[in-house]
């Protein structure tokens, strides 16, 4: 069976696009999947663009090259809009999902006329509300299982619970604050009309 | 049972070697590898292995410990990359010909320069005429048990040769994906416990190792190495199928993937192995029968086999990872047409060069090679059979 779904993430260097594609891969593994979740590495460096990929599917993975038709794109930075062509090769019937506070207009406009879904999510507010720091990647985590639908929502809370509690083994403090991100970050994606 | 886990290349080539539980293990960090002695020391921290970690200040440091400890009759670990392997290179040769059965984890990487952190497999090719054995790992599930099957290839006494095992850099070793890891204490009884000959620390046999070797004895102790090298594909044959009862994974010389009705084939080594399947497979449901023959015992090079596998083809291609700058072709494409000249195949072969310097290759790019393929099995004569993937003309 060939059910892959492929995902690129658009993000800048220090905002954790790299880690959120690692958490969705150990998401994914966990309900069963075979994953991959790897990073472009370029000249590595705090705020320039990076890029970093997933593969999800039922059957194992043998591919190895990057994604260049990927059914979803997740843009953890809207200043990157500008600057990199972040719906390149994304499929029509696929989705974006993109972190910023601008008009559905304005998102529209600097799409390139892309076809499929368009979603908004305000993830500096969701970070600033639950985590009281800036961690786009957190909800943008959420905001991309809410849109490709690859889990069910209540297995991914559990699942995240667990990750938390083993990543997070020394500040304990900071998993209620990550989970409320995802929470309000599955309530807060917008499709832009 | 075993464990079903998601690890990247790097994870997986450190988790091998806190099962192996090695005396030794010394490093130095360069970048595709250098996880693999930071997880190894946190390892060695934690109390989850008993190894003697040096932190050594070079790579030829690194080589020179491991020299040491392994003369004196413990088994000792290392891993590196590219200009760390460069930096090793004058005590690689010292440890193949002092017959020392080292391990390493060589997550290739570009040589430079100019500088490049990425994926090639120049690091492997600058070190295959060294004495060593090398395995390529298409995924971190190969690197993982190639490495669990290294020692007891390498310290056969049929053999004793160091080994590197081989993995892409960036493209498996920082790639998160799934694997079966067998449990520890099963690989605690299959690797089992290493019984040197003669060591310097027998107190009953004072020896010295590596002294000066004049006329009257290298050419002998070289056609020694040489033949340890011959018996070494046997031995890797044996350990393969220990291998296989263990975890039900088999492994040979090489993998063939729908070659036995192929008409086309590619010969490669490494990640690029399983993107080509994919290539296989949708040409397959387009009726093109397309094969894969990939390479996982570099050295020894199983020349002959690889020839008669090759044999029934029209047309091959052979894809390098590395540039061998000698006017001729890569050097995977020089070992695969001398094998078939000596074993009477004549099927049209060409070279591609590809991937330097961690240039992506995409299924497209696999699959055009291919469509050459098809229009070279054609043709009396193959013009141009050095090619290139990927590579920018402008």
């Amino acid at each position: 069976m060939n059910d892959m779904i492929e995902i690129r993430w658009h993000g800048r260097g220090g905002q954790g696009a790299k880690t959120a594609s690692l958490l969705l891969a150990d998401a994914a593994f966990n309900t069963g999947k075979y994953i991959q979740g790897f990073p472009e590495y370029g000249p590595e460096r705090m705020g320039a663009p990076i890029t970093a990929y997933n593969r999800i599917s039922s059957s194992p993975i043998r591919i190895h090259s990057n994604i260049y038709e990927p059914d979803y794109v997740v843009v953890v930075d809207d200043t990157l809009l500008d600057s990199v062509d972040v719906t390149a090769g994304l499929k029509p019937e696929g989705a974006i999902v993109i972190n910023t506070v601008k008009e559905d207009e304005e998102i529209k406009k600097s799409l390139k006329g892309y076809s499929g879904k368009v979603y908004k999510i305000d993830a500096r507010k969701i970070s600033m509300e639950t985590l009281g720091k800036y961690f786009p990647n957190t909800p943008m985590l959420a905001a991309i299982i809410k849109v490709s639908k690859i889990m069910d929502e209540n297995d991914f809370l559990n699942d995240m619970q667990g990750s938390f509690k083993h990543k997070f083994a020394k500040k304990p403090e900071v998993i209620d604050g990550n989970m409320k991100a995802l929470e309000m970050a599955l309530k807060e994606v917008k499709e832009v009309k | 049972m075993s464990i079903r886990e998601r690890l990247s290349g790097n994870e997986a080539a450190a988790t091998a070697m806190k099962q192996i539980n090695p005396d030794v293990v010394a490093a130095f960090p360069i970048t595709p590898s250098t996880e693999i002695p930071q997880y190894f020391s946190t390892f060695v921290d934690n109390g989850q292995v008993d190894t003697e970690f040096v932190a050594v200040e070079s790579e030829h440091s690194a080589m020179s410990a491991c020299i040491g400890a392994e003369a004196a009759g413990s088994r000792a670990m290392t891993a590196t990359s590219a200009n760390g392997l460069s930096l090793m290179w004058e005590m690689i040769y010292i440890a193949s010909s002092l017959r020392l059965p080292i391990v390493m984890s060589l997550v290739n990487r570009a040589v430079s320069g100019p500088l490049n952190i990425h994926n090639d497999h120049s690091d492997a090719m600058g070190v295959r005429d060294s004495g060593w054995i090398q395995l390529f790992s298409e995924t971190n599930q190969e690197a993982y048990d190639n490495l669990i099957m290294a020692h007891r290839i390498a310290e056969n006494k049929d053999v004793l040769l160091p080994l590197m095992v081989c993995q892409d850099g960036f493209i498996t070793s920082h790639s998160i994906e799934n694997i079966e890891l067998i449990e520890d204490e099963k690989v605690k009884e299959f690797v089992g416990k290493y019984k040197p000959e003669h060591y310097l620390l027998n107190k009953k046999e004072p020896i010295a190792i590596g002294p000066l070797d004049v006329q009257a004895y290298l050419f002998e102790h070289k056609y020694q190495q040489a033949e340890a090298m011959r018996r070494a594909k046997q031995v890797i044959l044996d350990v393969a199928k220990d291998f296989e009862k263990m975890t039900g994974r088999k492994y040979g010389l090489f993998e063939e993937y729908r070659l036995d009705d192929a008409e086309i084939a590619i010969v490669c080594m490494n990640s690029t192995a399983g993107t080509t399947k994919d290539v296989v497979d949708a040409l397959r449901e387009k009726g093109i029968k397309a094969g894969l023959l990939k390479i996982r015992v570099f050295r020894p090079f199983p020349a002959e086999e690889v020839a008669k596998a090759l044999s029934h083809l029209k047309a091959v291609a052979v894809l390098d990872k590395a540039d061998s700058l000698n006017g001729v072709g890569g050097a995977l494409f020089e070992d695969v047409v001398s094998g078939m000249y000596l074993n009477k195949n004549t099927v049209p072969t060409v070279s591609y060069v590809y991937g330097i310097g961690g240039r992506d290759t995409t299924s497209k790019e696999i699959e055009s090679v291919f469509n050459d393929l098809m229009e070279d099995r054609k043709k009396e004569k193959i013009e141009n059979p050095y090619r290139y993937i990927g590579l920018r003309k402008e």
